[in-house]
């Protein structure tokens, strides 16, 4: 359910466990993540509690990791060894698949944690923040804090207004297409739903799928949900519907589907039954024309399947009430955050202090050619023309969401994105309205008891 | 319980040439065998199998994210995103799973169809292979091999396995019928009415190899002068098979009938692999392991999904039991 680039495809096979399998597992897990904080348990005797500061050259910390994948993983790697050359600290890294990585975090962050680990900015931090799992980072933030825009600084605070996180990168959730489908045919950018549906018709007519569009993994269509509702809606709403204040059954999530209904047509059909990564596919065989993702997924696609990046190119989506324009998006960004169990703090301070620049950002780009860094005015070096356009576009945002699953309660976004997918099957008014009551209802339990 | 009451039954017949009526005539390291032979089954049990299930009914009267401790006080509503935790909630979470946890019916409905499958359509047709095989047709041992190779593999990579025969855009069935274009393809995976069919013919395939192999070793050891003493009277096959053989395998059907209860109720992995059980995929195993493992982390929750499931797989259990020291007593 995790919104991460590659988090839902067949790779998730490892997760297969039976109910009692299950115990063991977490028996095993418990203990698999138990050496790498033994390990840092003997190699931290130089900074220990965080009263030591400044650790010297000799200082060690750990850190897990869930960038498994080679392309982050190496991006990482590239960052480490800049922050080991700046600050001395030698960091060893743990490494752990995503999925795994994500649904062990609570036992993780309660057992032997590393002294730094990779996580998710927004309610999905504070969520264990407010649970005093997390350390607070406001001296290192007192560093940095001029290196990041504010939106960058709201990211990476706790519901208390103290900073839990250091991100590393973002990117936007927006609508891709191919410049020589365009070029060919004609097409503009359209700017608000009424050329955008005029578009989708004439591709239909051109025997073209409009948007390639997939849901299998449950999270994608959350997306969607999202700029609807902050189009349609504003992100005022959309966040106090995401933090429960406001209700399902409002006559705005009604609108929001209703949108999505007259989109409906124009979207590849069978979504319920396709991974991304197909649906990915289909807009590089240039058999549909456009297709509505982060950055971090579809050129990322691109870039794995050997396509040609330099074709791909994307627009913001649309406008539907004008009073919101084109004002906001889900911009996702990850970044490192420090267990409060972690045992070296100064020196994982020291690490943190250095990955808060620039500097930092564009070590990590080097290997990265589809994620933006946060850091105030940064053009890396490597930025091809995806980036370029994304950092731009981010920075032109009023305000910028996280997404879907990262701005509630999981068990709600669970909720959600299930009722999305019973959507998807069945658009028609009557579904909308079982959706909504059953989601307020849902939305009562979870967030209530 | 039963194996180990057959465990130790050995052990006390060694004892040279005294009667076994009475506890108190064995010597002292015979009474100490007897008791670490129970006493090391029984603490296993309880630490690994029934520990973990009674913290389970008592986790499941709490609301906890598997964050800090448990408090036996009554949870407070908190109105905004972070929620009381640790807390006692009673029934609330059955209640809630019962009426406002929309998977939660499907799940138990599909965990019934699984098992009905399972019974109507792969266990006869193992027993079907099993019998022809069992006659010696020509190549039965690659007919054996084959049909048990899925039973070798595990049920995660039959998933991935069947992802690729079923995925609609690129998958086998649909390239080789011609529906794989947007405008005629056929969603087996993502249509909820089409999906759990799907699935349970890639479960099938995998079960009736299982239920193929049990049965054959049954009909090994099957007399053979029963069945020709049947064709001296002048049987036919079909007669041979149901009223003389089949009668005899008695001892191999309930371990099939436990088999095929539990297979179905632990079935899990297809449909965590295909789309983590959800969009006509439902499962109780699959909303237990939703709700605890992961970030949703809602304990309480899932633990009470799992109680039901346990109270579920007991009746099955109890009866196999039942049985089982029924037909020891009446030997």
């Amino acid at each position: 359910m995790a919104q991460s680039s590659t988090g839902s495809g067949p790779g998730a096979a490892g997760h297969a466990v039976s109910r009692r399998g299950l115990l063991r597992a977490a028996g095993i897990g418990a203990g698999a993540l138990a050496v790498p904080g033994l390990a840092a348990a003997c190699s931290s005797d130089s900074g220990s509690g965080g009263t030591t500061k400044g650790g010297g050259s000799s200082s060690k910390i750990t850190f897990g990791s869930n960038y498994s994948d080679p392309a982050p993983k190496q991006a990482f790697a590239s960052l480490i060894s800049a922050a080991k050359a700046k600050t001395g600290v030698t960091t060893k890294i743990n490494t752990t698949d995503h999925n795994t990585f994500q649904n062990n975090i609570t036992s993780y962050l309660q057992g032997t944690p590393d002294d730094l680990a990779t996580w998710f900015a927004g309610y999905r931090m504070q969520y264990f923040a407010n649970q005093g799992l997390l350390d607070p980072l406001d001296d290192v933030w007192d560093k940095i804090g001029d290196n990041f825009p504010d939106v960058a600084k709201n990211l990476s605070k706790g519901v208390d207004g103290h900073y839990y996180l250091v991100p590393i990168y973002n990117y936007p959730w927006v609508v891709h297409y191919n410049k020589s489908t365009f070029a060919s045919k004609g097409y503009e950018v359209p700017k608000d739903w009424d050329a955008f549906i005029a578009l989708c018709k004439q591709m239909k007519k051109d025997k073209i799928v409009p948007l390639a569009f997939a849901d299998k993994d449950l999270w994608p269509a959350l997306g969607m949900f999202d700029i609807l509702n902050m189009r349609i809606n504003g992100y005022d709403y959309h966040m106090k519907l995401m933090q429960n204040k406001a209700a399902y059954t409002d006559k705005e999530v009604t609108k929001v589907f209703d949108q999505w209904r007259e989109l409906m047509p124009y979207l590849q059909s069978g979504a319920n039954g396709r991974i991304w990564q197909d649906a990915a596919k289909t807009l590089e065989a240039k058999k549909a024309g456009m297709m509505f993702q982060g950055t971090n997924q579809v050129a990322a696609q691109y870039v794995t399947d050997k396509k040609d990046i330099k074709d791909l190119d994307f627009f913001a989506y649309p406008a539907i009430n004008p009073s919101f324009g084109q004002d906001y998006m889900d911009a996702p960004a990850d970044g490192f955050m420090m267990p409060k169990k972690a045992k070296n703090t100064a020196g994982a301070k020291k690490v943190l202090e250095y990955i808060g620049t620039k500097e930092a950002e564009i070590a990590y780009l080097k290997y990265d050619q589809w994620d933006v860094g946060l850091a105030k005015d940064l053009v890396a070096p490597t930025y091809n023309d995806i980036q370029k356009k994304s950092a731009q576009m981010i920075a032109q945002q009023k305000a910028v969401a996280q997404f879907g699953d990262r701005d509630t309660d999981p068990a709600m976004a669970t909720a959600l994105e299930q009722a999305i997918q019973k959507f998807i099957g069945e658009p028609t008014a009557g579904m909308i309205s079982t959706i909504q009551q059953s989601l307020a209802k849902q939305a009562k339990s979870i967030f209530n008891g | 319980m039963a194996s180990t009451v057959n465990d130790a039954s050995p052990a006390v017949a060694q004892a040279p040439k005294r009667r076994r009526r009475r506890l108190g005539r064995l010597t002292k390291k015979e009474i100490l065998v007897v008791l670490g032979m129970l006493a090391v089954p029984v603490v296993v049990d309880l630490a690994f199998v029934w520990g973990p299930a009674l913290a389970s009914v008592v986790l499941s009267f709490f609301r906890w994210s598997g964050v800090g401790g448990l408090h036996p006080r009554a949870c407070r509503p908190s109105g905004g995103l972070i929620q009381d935790n640790g807390c006692f909630t009673g029934v609330d979470n059955y209640h809630r799973a019962a009426t406002n946890y929309p998977p939660f019916w499907p799940a138990v409905e599909h965990n019934v169809l699984w098992l009905l499958v399972f019974i109507v359509i792969a266990t006869p047709l193992g027993m079907l292979f099993a019998v022809v095989i069992d006659r010696g047709i020509k190549g039965s041992r690659v007919y054996q091999s084959v049909l048990f190779l899925p039973v070798m593999l595990s049920l995660a990579l039959i998933g991935i396995i069947w992802e690729f025969v079923y995925s609609p855009n690129y998958g086998l069935i649909n390239t080789v019928i011609g529906h794989n274009q947007d405008n005629n393809l056929i969603d087996w995976l993502g249509n909820p009415h089409l999906n759990l069919w799907a699935v349970l013919v890639a479960a099938t395939w995998r079960q009736a190899g299982y239920v193929m192999v049990l049965y054959l070793a049954g009909l090994k050891a099957a007399d053979p002068a029963l069945r020709e003493a049947a064709q001296v009277d002048g049987a036919n096959a079909w007669q041979t098979f149901w009223r003389v053989i089949f009668p005899t395998l008695r001892p191999i059907n309930i371990v099939i009938i436990v088999v095929t209860v539990i297979e179905s109720l632990r079935a899990f992995d297809l449909v965590y692999i295909i789309n983590k059980g959800s969009n006509g995929l439902e499962l109780l195993s699959v909303l237990v392991t939703n709700n605890i493992v992961g970030e949703t982390s809602q304990v309480g929750f899932g633990s009470a999904l799992g109680v039901v499931l346990l109270v579920i797989s007991l009746i099955p259990i109890s009866i196999f039991l039942y049985q089982n020291f029924k037909r020891k007593e009446g030997r």
